[in-house]
Parts: structure tokens; sequence; C-alpha cells
């Protein structure tokens, strides 16, 4: 490790603002699941950011070129464990997304996407164009479209989703030709209607249910109505932490993970929503600013591609509470109860860090 | 050359590649980025701005309603007791389903039917009827089975929608037992629902239908109350809302009848399976002691849902078993309008106690012959005989004296031609012709010749028997009629009075003390040490929509009596449709009446606390026998379509 790199250096407003963030998680997650049976679940969330900080000061110090030369192997290994979790993993809610090691399980899928982050990097760093080639762009998407159509196949829509604006702000980064953008744009459009006659039933109807909750209010469209609910009855101040009837009565589906953000804004009123949704706009702002000072153009694909995909999380998450976005089973960084993705996120502000630690190295 | 190009192109495109691992030229597009990451923000927080800053009642609202049950606590119905306080009809305590609405899930239905013994169909049907209630109980008074079943599925996981409730059963005396009477009640019906007596009702609501159950509904009728819990999504409960906030409900106020369940079970056991009514008052007050009505039913079956099977039986029946027929048969009094008669000829001066008409059987008038009931005549004869062997030779001569509307002025004066204005919905009104009433009705001048039917209590005058025990009741006090009233402790309306002269009313009374006591129509009514005085009819039928058949065209009998004789206590009028012979009620009569004088001399004896601590006759009712249900049409022979009936009459 070259001198000067040390703790001190690290980025310590975007630690910050994750571990306050964090801290609204844990609070959350004690007040939703107070009284039921997952009461307990807040201390072993704050374990699992204790842990994540740990590994993001690993990762921190790892040199993301050695994490990029290695990334083809990383990726072979990512589909390896993505198959295994095919073959042997536990099947919970009719999906089967985690396997079990230990006493914990593990959601392999939210740790294949730091790969995808890497690797979309480390191929779209190696390319000099001004644009990327249609080649180039098709061998990139088939890389992201097999670890994609296999979390699909769990069947997993929203963590696969998640892979796809990893890909997107590097192809965008990295410059794409308007031609192209038009291309992928109008395949987009043909793609979409066939895509959704190969969507699982309950997934058909979440995205009719978005369309119009109303119709079926006992059925598919009863989360987002709750949730919506849930989110009025808090008006501007809140009911209170544990005072949310929404939450507490169970009219709230998962309030401490997937509508963990339903039940904060029904306890803590719009105020809360917006001290929330501040700290999630300066944590990526954060992760943008150290994209501009990235050294090289790696570190600007590794921090972009991080960026977007927090974002992605907290626009699908924050706004399916709402009835903004379709409902798509995705935790809300940070906040959300699981340890595979406290500790992917921690992972990746690891790389955040490590890019960071490593901006004022002259080449 | 174009090799070398190439080569140079291919030159400046690898020093690019050296120039471009530049993280200068991402700067703006980085920038792009964070742009767009603040206008999602602002799309985020303006989806909050809308819920929770813009309208969050609607949603504050929508979560009370989804953690607030509101359960009904009926209220139970006020009693009805009988004079004594002895409960005529009670409520018992019983368990109803209902399904809450919001919960309901279509595909539960088959099985909740299936097991509840309900018809799938039926409970769709009401479902889809009550579509404004949110809460629709399916079915009252469960059984054992029922209650287990509930309990075994209204689990979250089963069949969430399912609620138990408190509720009351009316129980009705069994087997028709007073039943006209009491009435009985029922759902609100769509038709009621928009009538504005009953504004303040809901769908669901359940009142009285018929009876003094209908009469009295405001009063009978409790306030129900709500019970609230805190449920969670599946329907548990969780904690009960703040107890100030529940609504107790308020029970029924219980009414007191005049009633006497003693006199109502003779009635009861006198009339039988007879069709027809009786009906005892009070003629110093109006009360009534009892009301029978024959055939009856089983207000029992009202109270629940009555079932298709029972209501069309009881609306088939072509004699009409839900009509009260104290109230609202209204029939030719026949002799029974004698004694009206007589006191209208005393008081005009047509004839006095010495007047003789000379009976041979029968007598002319106007060009037709009228018979007498009594085929050899009863020769030379004066009023006291005349009432009390019902002559009718001399009551044509009254009448024919009398002219028409000096008839109908003293009959109207004893109740003829009015209601009484009893407190029981539907009664009907009795008819009274006159000169006024043909050209009211018919625009036709009065023929003389019809007065000689009326004065035997023929032809268009017609009464029911509470409109005939009043109208005797109150010629028995002197000349005051009392508006007969159901309800004890109300106080006695006197509707009309008229001093006669005590001479003339003496002679009257006597002959109806006669028709009893001495040679007369209705001597099977004496009684040891009561002075009872009573008037026979045997009045032949017009065809009317009660008498379809010829067999219902057999004469019916009346009787009506009042004791004692000096200072009436009791009016009993019995009718017996198709009862032949006027002596065939007498009996029932008699035995009411003697009744009332047995209880009367059990109490004076001391014994009041034993008579009223007697076990209630309810008990150990026989069984009525119910009508047939199908009844063989026959056509209606010619002779039944005869408007009037010029024949004798005793």
């Amino acid at each position: 490790m070259p001198a000067g790199r040390t703790f001190r250096d690290l980025d310590w407003s975007l630690l910050s603002i994750s571990l306050l963030i964090c801290g609204l998680g844990v609070l959350q997650i004690y007040s939703a699941t107070n009284g039921t049976k997952w009461q307990g679940a807040w201390w072993r969330q704050i374990i699992y950011i204790l842990t994540g900080l740990l590994m993001m000061w690993v990762v921190a110090n790892v040199d993301y070129h050695s994490l990029m030369g290695h990334v083809y192997w990383l990726y072979a290994a990512s589909l390896a464990l993505l198959l295994i979790t095919e073959l042997i993993g536990s099947r919970t809610f009719g999906s089967t997304r985690w396997i079990r090691i230990g006493g914990f399980t593990l959601q392999t899928s939210e740790f294949v996407k730091i790969v995808l982050v890497l690797l979309v990097a480390r191929y779209l760093a190696d390319l000099k164009f001004e644009h990327i080639d249609w080649p180039d762009l098709l061998r990139l998407g088939a890389m992201v479209a097999v670890p994609f159509f296999l979390v699909l196949k769990q069947p997993d829509l929203g963590t696969a989703l998640t892979y796809l604006p990893i890909l997107a702000a590097g192809v965008l980064v990295a410059g794409l030709h308007w031609k192209h953008m038009l291309a992928i744009a109008v395949v987009a459009a043909v793609c979409l209607p066939i895509g959704y006659h190969f969507l699982k039933p309950y997934q058909k109807d979440r995205l009719v249910t978005f369309m119009d909750p109303a119709r079926d209010p006992r059925g598919s469209g009863f989360q987002v109505i709750q949730s919506k609910i849930a989110v009025g009855n808090g008006g501007v101040w809140g009911r209170g932490v544990t005072k949310g009837s929404q939450t507490h009565l169970g009219f709230l589906p998962v309030p401490h993970t997937d509508f963990i953000f339903s039940s904060f804004a029904e306890e803590h009123g719009f105020l809360g929503v917006v001290v929330a949704l501040v700290l999630y706009l300066l944590l990526i702002m954060q992760v943008a600013e150290n994209a501009q000072s990235a050294p090289d153009r790696a570190g600007v694909f590794i921090a972009m591609g991080i960026g977007s995909l927090l974002l992605f999380h907290v626009l699908a998450n924050v706004g399916m509470v709402v009835g903004r976005m379709p409902v798509v089973g995705i935790p809300l960084p940070l906040m959300s109860y699981g340890g595979s993705n406290a500790w992917s996120i921690f992972l990746m502000l690891g790389l955040i860090n490590s890019v960071r630690l490593r901006r004022f190295v002259n080449r | 050359m174009q090799l070398n190009e190439r080569e140079t192109e291919h030159d400046q495109i690898s020093s690019d590649r050296l120039l471009r691992d530049d993280t200068k030229s991402v700067t703006r597009k980085i920038a792009g980025f964070q742009y767009f990451v603040v206008a999602i923000f602002i799309f985020l927080a303006s989806g909050y701005w809308q819920l929770q800053v813009q309208n969050p009642d609607v949603y504050v609202e929508a979560a009370a309603r989804n953690r607030v049950k509101s359960t009904p606590i009926l209220a139970p119905r006020g009693k009805l007791l009988d004079r004594d306080g002895r409960v005529v009809v009670d409520n018992k305590a019983s368990y109803a389903l209902i399904l809450n609405r919001d919960q309901i899930k279509w595909e539960h239905l088959p099985a909740i039917a299936e097991g509840l013994h309900l018809d799938y169909n039926d409970l769709t049907a009401l479902l889809r009827r009550k579509s404004s209630q949110p809460q629709i109980i399916i079915k009252s008074e469960l059984t054992a089975d029922d209650i287990a079943f509930i309990q075994s599925h209204r689990d979250a996981a089963t069949f969430p929608e399912m609620d138990m409730i408190g509720s009351w059963r009316r129980l009705y005396p069994q087997d028709g037992f007073a039943a006209h009477l009491m009435g009985y009640v029922g759902e609100i019906s769509e038709s009621e629902l928009d009538l504005p007596a009953y504004a303040s009702y809901h769908q669901g609501d359940i009142i009285g239908k018929e009876g003094i159950e209908r009469q009295y509904n405001d009063q009978l009728k409790g306030v129900d109350g709500q019970r609230r819990v805190l449920v969670d999504n599946l329907g548990r409960e969780r904690a009960v809302v703040d107890p100030h906030d529940q609504l107790q409900a308020t029970p029924g106020k219980d009414l007191k009848l005049a009633l006497d369940l003693d006199l109502q079970a003779v009635a009861e056991l006198a009339m039988d399976d007879k069709r027809g009514a009786v009906v005892a008052l009070d003629p110093r007050n109006g009360e009534v002691l009892a009301m029978v009505s024959r055939p009856t039913f089983d207000p029992n079956k009202f109270t629940g849902r009555i079932s298709r099977a029972d209501w069309q039986q009881l609306a088939g029946d072509p004699y009409k078993p839900l009509l009260n027929r104290a109230i609202q048969a209204e029939f030719a009094p026949g002799s029974t309008f004698k004694p009206i008669e007589a006191i209208a000829g005393l008081e005009t001066g047509v004839i006095d106690s010495q007047t003789h008409f000379h009976c041979s059987g029968g007598a002319t008038f106007y060009g037709r012959y009228f018979e007498c009931h009594l085929k050899g005549g009863h020769g030379d004869i004066e009023l006291h005989r005349a009432i009390a062997q019902s002559c009718d030779v001399f009551f044509y001569n009254v009448g024919n004296r009398l002219g028409i509307d000096r008839i109908a002025e003293y009959a109207e004066m004893a109740g003829y031609g009015h209601k009484t204005g009893i407190d029981l919905p539907n009664e009907r009104e009795s008819t009274m012709p006159s000169t006024r009433w043909k050209m009211r009705n018919f625009r036709q001048k009065w023929w003389a010749g019809e007065t000689i039917s009326v004065a035997i209590g023929q032809g268009a005058v017609t009464i029911s028997p509470l409109e005939l025990a009043a109208a005797i009741g109150g010629l028995g006090m002197g000349g005051k009629w009392y508006r007969p009233h159901v309800v004890k402790d109300a106080t006695p309306e006197l509707i009309r009075e008229k001093h006669f002269d005590p001479g003339n009313l003496a002679q009257v009374i006597s002959g109806m003390y006669g028709v009893v006591n001495e040679d007369g129509t209705g001597r099977a009514a004496q009684l040891p040490n009561v002075k009872v005085c009573g008037k026979t009819g045997t009045a032949q039928l017009a065809a009317t929509e009660l008498t379809k058949h010829s067999k219902d065209l057999k004469n019916n009998a009346w009787f009506v009596a009042f004791a004692p004789m000096d200072a009436p206590e009791i009016v009993v009028c019995g009718l017996y449709e198709n009862g032949e012979e006027s002596f065939n009620t007498v009996p029932i009569v008699r035995d009411v009446m003697k009744a009332y004088f047995d209880k009367k001399d059990r109490i004076r004896g001391g014994k009041a606390a034993m008579a009223r601590l007697a076990p209630p006759l309810l008990l150990s009712f026989p069984k009525w026998e119910a009508p047939p249900a199908a009844f063989e049409p026959q056509p209606m022979p010619a002779v039944a379509m005869l408007q009037f009936a010029f024949g004798g009459s005793r």
C-alpha cells in the first residue's frame, strides 16, 4: 500500500451519509418488527453493517486494477455460483435465490452485481474509441445477459433488472453513437411486448396492477394500495416510531424489507421522507463526485456503474412504495433488512474508496 | 496507396487511444448524470408530497377503515307481556353469522354455503341484493353444528370474512297462539324503505310486519350498538378500541298488553280448528282481553327468513290464514243486529214493549215474501220474545216502520259503518247501508224492499267480530262506546255516548237476557251466578272473496254476549264461519265468559297468588292442524252468486 493511503483518506462524507442511512434503516427495522416474529432483526442488521464496514475496508485497500485483472475469472466464478444456487439453493416464496452457508443464507445474485461492475469497467476501459462499436456492444451485452437470464429464471426479475443500469451507465459513459442508441431503443420496444409473454403470471399481475391498482384491490393491487395508504397515513409529521397502524397491523407487506420505506414514511411522515431522500441524493452525488475525481477511465466506470445501480435501486423501491413504479421486489440499499444486500452495497462502497484512495496516483 | 492510407488511419487511432484514457472527456457526462439524479429525486419526492401533504386525509381515513372493524350489537326487542305480566312474546339469545363485505372472496362461498347448510344460489342472491350493507347476516340462529363449522374455519387462512355476533330470535307462542294479534317481525322490505315512516331505517333492519309488532314497532324496537375492535390485516382482533367509544345497544321497551293469557288460551281451545274469530273486550274501557283468528299460522316461521315453501303454503291457502278475521273479516251480522234495531224502534217510538206482530212463518213486504227461520211461525209475538227467540217477522215489521235511515242512525251510533280505531294495523271498516250510502256508492235510489233484509242483519250490512263486540258491549253499558285497544294502562277513550231511555234499554237487555236464560236461542251460554245477556246470529252469505266455494256458503254462525247484565265487565263475540247454526258458536263464547268469571272467583277467593302463578298454558297446547295445502277448486254454483239472501235468520 503506497504511503498516504491511510484511514484518514477514506471518503468520510460517503461513509457518514451511508451510516446515517443505515441508522434510519436500523431504527425502522426495530420499529416495524417490534412485537412480530422478526423482532431482533435490528441487531442482526447492525452486525451485517459492522461486518459490511469491515468488508468495505478490505476492498478499499485492494487496488481495483488488480481486481479488474482477474475479472474474467471472477465472472466465471459468478456464473458458477448462480448455477450452484440453481442446483442446491433453498426455495423461499417460490423463488430459488439463496444458498445456505453455515448459519447464513446468501443471495448470490447480489454479489454478482459487483463482478458486473468490474467487468463492464474492464471491458470498456480497454476500448479507446470515441464510440462503442456494434461488436463490442454485443459482446458486452451478451456477457451481462448470461447472469441476467440466470437470475431471471430463479425467478427474480427485480435483481436481474438491477444488472441493466450497470451496463447502461458504462455504455453511455463510454460513448454510444446516436444511431446505436436509436437501434437499441427500437429493439427494446419490439422485445418488451414479446418479453411480457415470458413473465410469470404474478409478474404480469404486478405490471397490470401498476397501471391500475384499483382493478383488483384484494389481489395483486393490495400491496400498492396498502403501501399508499401507509404513506398517506403518515401525513407531514408521521405517526411516530412503532405507531404506524398500517405497519403494525400487518396491512403492509414485509414492512422491514422491500416495503421498509413505506413503513418509514408512515411513521416519520413527509419530513422523514425528505430527510431520507436527501441522504440518498447526497450518497449518489458523492459517488458521482468520486467518478469525477477518478484517476482513470476504469475508475470512472466503476463509480458510475455503482452510482447508477444505487439510483436504480432507490428509484424502483421508493417509487414502488407510492405507486410510481411497478412492484418489483428489490431492497432499498442500506435500509432494508438483509445481509446479502448490505454486504454487497458495502463491498461496492469499498470499490468506490479503492478508486478514491488512488486519485492522486500519477502514472 | 490504399494500404498506406489504412496504416496511417490505424496509427491515428492508436495515438487517439492513448489520449482517450483521460477522464476529462467524461466530466460532462457525469455532470449530466448528476442532473438526472436530481430530476429522479424530485420525481420521487413529488409522489410523497402528493400522498402525505396534499391529501393525506383520504389515506388516514382508509387506514382507519382498515384497522377498525365495527360489528353490530343487536338490541333485543321489547317483550310482549299479558295483563298479569306474563311473557307472551320473548327473545331467545342466539348467534348469527355475518359476512364482512370487503373481505368476501366469492370462491369461498360454495364452501361456506355447504358448511352452513345454505343454498349457494340463495346466498349469492342475498349478497347481491344487499350490496349496500358492509356486513350481511347470512344466517341467524346458528346451530351447534354451524358454530363448530364457523369456529374451525373463521381463521385468517380459511374464511376470514365470517364473523359471529350475538343475535336475538323472536320467540312466539307455539302453534299460532295469538298469532294474528301479536303479528310477527321480519326484515324491512325495499318498498317499506321508500316510505317516509321508515326513513330512519336501513336495509337489513328488523321491523314489526303485522299485528302489535307492527303497531308498536317504534316502542318495541331497540337501538343497535356497535362494537369496535382493532384488527390486523387478517381480520384478527388485536384490541378493543377505546371503551368509551363503544356504542352500547339500547333494548326495546317491553309492552304490557290488556290481553289475558288465561282467556286467550280458553278461546284458542274453544275455537279449535273451526274457521272464524273470537274477541273478548272489557266494555268499560275497551281493553282487548282475548283475540283469536282461525285458521292460524306460526309466526316463528317468519322470524328468521321464512322458507319459500312455507310462504307459498301460507299465501296460497284459500282460507287465508294470515288474515286476522277478528278485525278483517266483514260479514253480515244476521240476527245479532236485532238488539240495535230494537233500541232504534223503541227510541223512535215506532214500537213499544206492547207492540205485537203476528208471525206465521213469513210475511210479504213490497210484493215479496220474506221467511222467518221458524217455518211454523211464532204466532203473536212482542219485543221481549222476539229478541229471545229471534223472530224475523217481528223485526221485518220494525224495520219497515223505521225505514233505512233511522236504522242506519242507530246502527252507526253503535259503530256500524266506522272502524273502531283499534291500535292494530289493517282494520277493515264495517258497512251500514243508507239512502245516502247507496247514492254515494251506487248512484241509485234506496228501495224500501231492501230495508227488510237489513232489518235482520242481512243485505249490505257487514261487521267484523271486533266491531260487533264493541257495538253490543257499548249497548250493554247503556250507550257508552269505548275505543278498543290492545295495550294495558291506556287511557280509556269514550268515542260515542247516547243517553237512552232507561226503560227502553232495559227492555232490549232483558230480551238479550232471555236469549240465554229463557226459552231463547243461546241457552247454552248460561252460567251459574252470572247473568249473561247475548244474541245469536245465523247470517247467510253473499259471495265475497272469502267465500269462493259452494261449501263455504254455509251460514256463518255468530254469538255475541256480555255479562253481568247490570254492570257488564266483559263482552265476547264469536264468529264461526260456515258454522251453519248459531248454537255452534254459543259454547265458544260461553267458555271464554266462564273462564273470565271463574278466574275472577278464584282471585276473589283469596287465591289471587295462585291464579297469577298458574303455569303458562302455552306449554301444554295442542297442535293445530294446518289447513290442507292443496285445495281442490270447484266451480261456483249460480246460487252462490245471489247478492242478497231473503231467507230466514235466527
